[in-house]
């Protein structure tokens, strides 16, 4: 084994001496086994992500330890009683179920509308700067005034269709309802799950409408470019690339607003949602029911309801102790019925998400 | 095998057609020079202007039809927006605008009685960035077809293998056709977007640098393909590459600073230019 150094010299062509090895050596070798500052830092954050998962444990934990007993098939598919061991959530299963769908029935198509007026139609005007910073504003009102909003404007419609409301005044008689196809709707619509599912739907329109406008703002210029080019008309485009194309941003908004859907209470309470409940929507509580009254599917928007927050709201204000495990059952039912939707709609955008990417 | 376009314009624009029509005869039979085609589109006196700034200026051209015109120049000189007024894309660009005339066959493209949907079915556009439809191949090309209202699956069958054919890709997707179109190399996608432009039976093709993003053996197979499809269709190209100019076209423009500097048979532009602006261009020695 030669010396480099020396073969250089020998030859006389090396410009550039290699550094000794031993320097090299010690610039590599490291001072201390730990750096402590890094470590600290990776274990604090190591430490707050495992709290929070611990804290979650703990309350799901607790909770289930007091529903045990209470959280069986009986709880599960019977109506409320006065009695804690007889008492059941299936009327909030149900008007829970309703819920849902209405809100999304109702706020999907207006969120999605909104955000694609304001992303793809609307030029850069004042007022549309306004309409937007404004609906980022709303997703952070408290839900209590939306309960208020609703109760205006769906429960009492203004008080429009009172004895002395303007509609009486101008009709010369009061309405009270109006008979479609056989459905009763009531005016105004008063203590109904259509009422509170609009209520509700308004407080998740921000949250739908800022995601589906982040996820359309998201789509390259390119795919409406290559789309116009072909000849589609602007709608074309719009409904059958940019859409499509948006819908694992419209999915995450759904995500994000199922959790609330399903668990205010106080809007609810405030629009009339029942707390003691011994009967379902439309009087279909059951498979039978369904058989023998399917039109009772149309007109439960129609009818009073009750939902599972309240129930269990309802549940945690009794005096009876036992109650307090009623309760605490209904808490898990709500949870397992929230991961349940959240799962549908998480594999629903994953479906869509590995169809596009760019 | 004329095509009939009809469906851009009302009855008081047919009359138009007659003057700027006759596409069948491929060569002058007067002069029997190959390069006297019929005009497939004329632009007369055209200013363009984004806005306040102008970005073309008195652009006259006379593109014949049925071969390759290649536009050169350096960037930022106006080709894609000159390409872009030729089917109108730059109507979705806010304030942009222009004056003079764009003639298709001798019809105004702006007229009032023209239907800019039907305009763009029949000027095909491949973008320098390939721009694929996230859904599967078939989709793809079949989107244009859909859109006029062709429902029947063996129709659609038949449009997409016969574009996918002429696009010179179907030996390569023909066991793929529902795959995602993301999943292609760049040269096929870029092959792919030439297919769904053919699929809504245009008899105009726009490229705004088809192959610069492409390698070297993608970017032969798309000058290829360029060249097979002349024989059916208008070809106008933008490319930087000066070679690629010579090789695929039979007229090139050379544009620069928005003005048509020359235009004229590709082998002359490239060996007598007659301009100082251009033979400094096209011998690198700016640009
Ligand atoms: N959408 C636009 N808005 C404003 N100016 C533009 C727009 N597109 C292009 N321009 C300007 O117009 C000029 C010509 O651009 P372009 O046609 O893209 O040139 P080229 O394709 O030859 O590189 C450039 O100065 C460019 O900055
Ligand atoms: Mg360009």
């Amino acid at each position: 084994m030669s010396f480099p150094t020396q073969s250089c010299v020998a030859s006389g062509r090396c410009i550039i001496e290699p550094a000794p090895s031993s320097d090299l050596r010690q610039s590599l070798t490291r001072k201390s086994t730990v750096r402590p500052i890094e470590f600290l830092f990776a274990k604090l954050c190591q430490l707050a992500a495992w709290s929070s998962l611990a804290i979650l444990c703990l309350l799901v934990s607790v909770v289930a330890w007091k529903a045990v007993g209470y959280l069986d098939w009986q709880f599960l598919t019977s109506f409320d009683s006065q009695r804690p061991e007889r008492s059941g959530i299936w009327a909030g299963l149900i008007g829970s179920s309703w819920m849902i769908f209405l809100t999304f029935l109702a706020a999907i198509p207006i969120g999605v509308g909104a955000a694609v007026y304001l992303e793809e139609y609307a030029r850069d005007r004042w007022i549309v700067r306004f309409i937007r910073i404004n609906i980022s504003n709303l997703a952070g009102v408290p839900s209590i005034v939306y309960g208020i909003l609703g109760l205006t404007v769906f429960v009492r419609m203004f008080d429009m269709f009172a004895r002395e409301g303007i509609v009486a005044r101008l009709q010369g008689e009061q309405i009270s309802a109006l008979v479609l196809a056989g459905i009763e709707i009531p005016l105004p619509f008063g203590k109904t799950l259509v009422a509170g599912a609009l209520t509700m739907s308004l407080l998740i329109l921000p949250v739908i409408i800022v995601a589906t406008q982040e996820a359309l703002r998201a789509i390259p210029p390119s795919l409406r470019h290559a789309s116009l080019a072909l000849g589609a008309t602007r709608w074309q485009t719009i409904r059958y690339q940019v859409i499509p194309a948006a819908v694992p941003g419209i999915m995450t908004s759904i995500i994000l607003s199922i959790s609330r859907a399903i668990g205010e209470t106080a809007p609810l309470i405030v629009v009339g949602a029942v707390g003691f409940a011994r009967f379902a929507p439309g009087g279909i509580g059951s498979a039978q029911d369904l058989v023998k009254n399917p039109a009772g599917l149309l007109q439960a928007p129609f009818d009073k309801y009750t939902v599972m927050p309240v129930q269990i709201f309802n549940w945690v204000g009794q005096a009876q102790g036992e109650f307090q495990s009623v309760a605490a059952a209904g808490i898990l039912v709500l949870l397992g019925l929230l991961l349940l939707l959240n799962g549908i709609a998480i594999t629903i955008r994953n479906r869509y998400q590995k169809k596009l990417s760019w | 095998m004329a095509h009939s376009f009809t469906n851009l314009m009302n009855d008081r624009a047919a009359a138009d057609r007659a003057r700027g029509g006759g596409a069948d005869s491929l060569s002058d039979p007067v002069t029997g020079d190959a390069t006297a085609r019929p005009i497939k589109i004329e632009t007369r006196k055209m200013d363009f202007f984004y806005g306040t700034t102008q970005a073309l200026f008195d652009i006259n051209v006379q593109i014949p039809a049925k071969s390759v015109t290649a536009l050169i120049g350096p960037s930022g000189c106006g080709k894609s927006t000159f390409l872009r007024t030729l089917n109108r894309m730059n109507d979705i660009v806010e304030g942009a605008r222009h004056t003079g005339e764009i003639l298709l066959e001798g019809i105004n493209i702006d007229g009032p009685e023209i239907d800019v949907v039907a305009l763009r079915k029949r000027i095909g556009m491949v973008f320098q960035k390939s721009t694929p439809f996230p859904k599967s191949i078939f989709e793809n090309v079949a989107f244009g077809p859909r859109l006029t209202g062709i429902r029947d699956r063996r129709e659609l069958d038949e449009i997409v293998t016969n574009c996918l054919k002429r696009a010179a890709l179907w030996d390569e997707v023909k066991h793929r056709m529902s795959d995602s179109a993301m999943a292609l190399s760049g040269g096929q996608q870029q092959r792919l977007c030439i297919a769904r432009a053919l699929a809504t039976n245009p008899d105009v093709l726009l490229m705004d640098e088809p192959a610069s993003a492409l390698d070297p053996a993608s970017t032969a197979r798309i000058e290829d393909l360029i060249f097979e499809l002349k024989a059916n269709y208008t070809i106008i190209i933008v490319t930087h590459n000066m070679q690629q100019a010579a090789r695929v076209s039979d007229t090139t423009a050379f544009f620069y600073q928005g003005h048509l500097v020359e235009m004229g048979d590709t082998q002359q532009l490239f060996t007598k230019p007659q301009e100082k602006h251009t033979e400094d261009y096209i011998t690198g020695r700016f640009g």
